[in-house]
């Protein structure tokens, strides 16, 4: 993991990405799916996986995403296996996006992107992600930063929002749909926390 | 139009919805159980049955009378309510039925990976198989169709990858299978009573109505041409299709929705149409085997491609005819019992003292998983007694008195009871130990209710089925409730008294599951106020000088 682009960092940065600050992340950090990845179909798709154990809100956050992208009015289809693995196992979700999404699974090692909720499961799922697709390690949100515990989840998605074509009014409106509201405040803080230290990094490897 | 992101699970539910389906039963089973749990949620009546065997009766019933019903069980609790399904094939139904299986290619929550497309075969029945979660709602409502057009059962088939993958469902919001008849019974004893007179007209038309929906469905909807190169044609049925369709986006496509009986003539003149064309199916080539077996030239999948699920990845290997080795998945951390499960102290006594477990179907079957590594055998629901009794006959006495059978609660009463039946009238000369891990719900599939908690499936009060009531009527010489978890010495000591013993024993270890706890106080709490209410109301109800 590294913090390399840093040039963007600044307060005038906190509202996240704009035409300037993709400018500033480069043409070889440009994260998203591009048409030398295969087929002319697979260009407008963007595929994410969401990693952790059972229990660390995995499902949550997939959920939050995935209407994030119904609620922008894209295709949108989000997998992943119940069952066993709710006792504690290691899970993995998938969300794809775009104009048309055929199969509901990220191809194996086609991911654009990688968000992993338990630390243990960073090695494990790094193998999904496509060369140069980004990672969300959970060390990237420091836990005395968090305003709280269980909010990881919706901190790294507010990390990934600044990455994705996604309005993030989209994003926000579907954590809001997702958590009760007590824990609005809460988790408003968290996403604008991962949002903001995704801008001062750029991108993480 | 509503536009929803929804489960293949949750479109069925709302489908069913707008069909008026009057009632929907099942038993849990990953990964069907959530249709039942949205049909409820969205309003429809919902109910567990013991086992998947008794909810196919009720829902046979149902249809009978001229409903519309569904029933819901992953692809092995098919296997339980198979004996019923293959004659009410027969005997067909006045209103619909329709029966979804969920199979579990891969095995992300299952003992078997086994193909249930055979079971549409095997019982004469068609099947309906959809794709996406959209296709979950429409096809439901074709189903529902095909049902009241022939008055017959349809079996209806998922996956893992369909029942759980959420993708956006357009739907109407009413009915679109047109309006339900009033139930109302009529009687029809030669259709309906299945004594070998009236049977064997019953498999002549059976056999006669297949034909028409063979036909029927060469033209129907359900089985879709999709145009692309001649060069390469692809022949495919549920989640493997988008999977095809992604990896291999110029080629055609024949989609397959209506899996039985199957489009013979619009597969020969697809087949002729291409100069290669190829079936990507999950598990069994049930497909490609029909196909070829007609005389039509397909390509079948590699034989490694029949285990576990299909991806893009896979599907692209099976059209480049590759069968190098695949790249082995990385192994995550396996699921394990939760740290402050009641059964801890079970499976650390039976490891402790070298008991040989014939276990079951459930969390619990997780103790065979280290740090414990104390189960010996799972094969089905129910199974743990009679294996646990067979072992006790064979055995030589010293192995004999170490052989347990564990059982779960909601395992227990869905097919543990006959085994236990058995255990009263064959005993084993060394008796037998049978402990039912009672944790007050279901808990595996997501802490569902079921006859022993006392519960209905939205968690209202019910009458209440006695675990250990039923082994002392049945004949068991021995029967202790006790809190192991609370009490470790006591539960030990126990377990060595009853190994010893040469009788038979009935151990309820009881404790609510740590995840349903909370839940279970709240349920009871407002059970109690609804009891309290009604005492209350009775007692005004009665005429003054008796208050």
């Amino acid at each position: 993991m590294s913090a390399g682009h840093r040039a963007g960092r600044g307060a005038g940065h906190r509202a996240g990405p704009s035409a300037g600050h993709r400018a500033g992340r480069g043409a070889g950090h440009r994260a998203g799916p591009s048409a030398s990845d295969g087929a002319a179909h697979t260009a407008t798709v963007t595929n994410v996986v969401l990693a952790g154990l059972g229990g660390q809100g995995v499902i949550k956050a997939s959920d939050i995403l995935a209407d994030a992208a119904l609620r922008a009015g894209l295709d949108v289809k989000k997998s992943e296996v119940h069952g066993m693995s709710q006792r504690g196992g290691s899970v993995t979700s998938d969300v794809r996006f775009g104009t048309a999404v055929l199969s509901p699974m990220v191809p194996f090692g086609e991911a654009d992107y990688l968000v992993v909720l338990g630390s243990s499961e960073v090695e494990v799922t790094r193998p999904l992600l496509r060369p140069g697709g980004v990672l969300f390690a959970p060390d990237l949100i420091p836990d005395a930063d968090l305003p709280n515990k269980r909010s990881l989840n919706v901190a790294l998605l507010g990390a990934l929002s600044y990455h994705l074509e996604l309005p993030v009014e989209a994003m926000l409106e579907a954590v809001k749909a997702a958590l009760p509201a007590k824990l609005h405040a809460v988790n408003d803080a968290a996403f604008e926390l991962g949002r903001k230290l995704a801008a001062a990094q750029g991108t993480i490897r | 139009m509503e536009r929803q992101l929804l489960s293949g699970d949750e479109a069925v539910a709302l489908a069913a919805l707008h069909a008026g389906v009057a009632l929907g039963t099942g038993y849990p089973g990953t990964p069907s159980t959530e249709i039942l749990e949205s049909f409820d949620a969205l309003g429809g009546r919902a109910q567990w049955a013991p086992n998947e065997k008794v909810a196919l009766e009720v829902g046979l019933g149902a249809a009978f009378g001229g409903a519309r019903a569904i029933v819901t069980m992953k692809h092995v609790g098919l296997n339980v309510a198979a004996d019923s399904l293959f004659t009410a094939a027969y005997t067909g139904v006045s209103g619909a039925l329709v029966v979804v299986t969920a199979d579990d290619p891969g095995m992300s929550s299952s003992q078997n990976e086994q193909d249930n497309r055979r079971y549409a075969v095997a019982a004469g029945l068609p099947m309906v198989e959809p794709s996406d979660s959209q296709e979950a709602h429409d096809f439901f409502l074709t189903a529902i169709e095909i049902s009241e057009r022939w008055h017959m059962p349809v079996l209806f088939r998922m996956t893992t990858r369909v029942c759980h993958s959420k993708s956006i469902v357009m739907s109407e919001g009413h009915a679109a299978a047109g309006s339900p008849r009033s139930p109302h019974f009529e009687h029809d004893i030669n259709g309906r009573v299945m004594i070998p007179a009236n049977a064997r007209p019953a498999h002549r038309r059976l056999r006669a109505k297949l034909a028409e929906i063979a036909a029927w469905g060469e033209d129907s909807a359900l089985n879709r041409v999709v145009p692309g190169d001649p060069g390469l044609g692809v022949v495919a049925d549920g989640v493997a299709y988008l999977h095809a369709a992604e990896s291999a986006p110029g080629a055609s496509f024949l989609k397959i929705g209506l899996v039985n009986p199957l489009p013979i003539g619009k597969a020969r003149a697809f087949a002729a149409a291409h100069t290669r064309t190829v079936v990507v199916e999950e598990g069994d080539p049930v497909i490609a085997d029909s196909l070829l077996a007609a005389g039509i030239a397909v390509e079948s999948k590699p034989e490694m491609y029949r285990f576990g699920e299909l991806d893009v990845s896979r599907v692209r290997r099976i059209l480049a005819r590759d069968i190098s080795p695949e790249p082995a998945a990385g192994r995550g951390k396996p699921p394990e019992l939760c740290p402050a499960c009641p059964y801890h102290t079970v499976y650390a006594t039976l490891k402790k003292h070298h008991c040989i477990a014939a276990g079951d179907i459930g969390c619990y079957t997780l103790g065979v998983l280290p740090p414990y590594q104390a189960m010996d055998t799972c094969v089905a629901m129910g199974a743990s007694i009679g294996v646990g009794l067979g072992l006790r006959h064979v055995l030589p006495d010293e192995e004999a008195r170490r052989v347990v059978s564990i059982i779960g609660d909601s395992t227990f009463v869905h097919s543990g009871i006959s085994g236990l039946v058995e255990m009263a009238y064959n005993p084993p000369p060394t008796g037998h130990v049978v402990i039912v891990l009672d944790n007050g719900t279901t808990a595996m599939t997501g802490q569902q209710e079921h006859p022993g908690t006392g519960r209905t499936l939205d968690h209202g009060p019910t009458n209440k089925l006695s675990i250990e009531g039923i082994a002392t009527a049945i004949g068991i010489q021995s029967v202790t409730v006790i809190d192991a978890y609370a009490e470790p010495e006591r539960f030990e000591q126990l377990l060595l008294e009853r190994l010893a013993a040469s009788e038979l024993s009935v151990i309820v270890a009881r404790r609510p599951c740590i995840l349903a706890a909370a839940d279970i106080r709240r349920w009871e709490g407002q059970a109690a106020a609804l009891r309290a209410q009604a005492a209350e109301q009775a007692a005004f109800d009665l005429p003054l000088e008796e208050r």
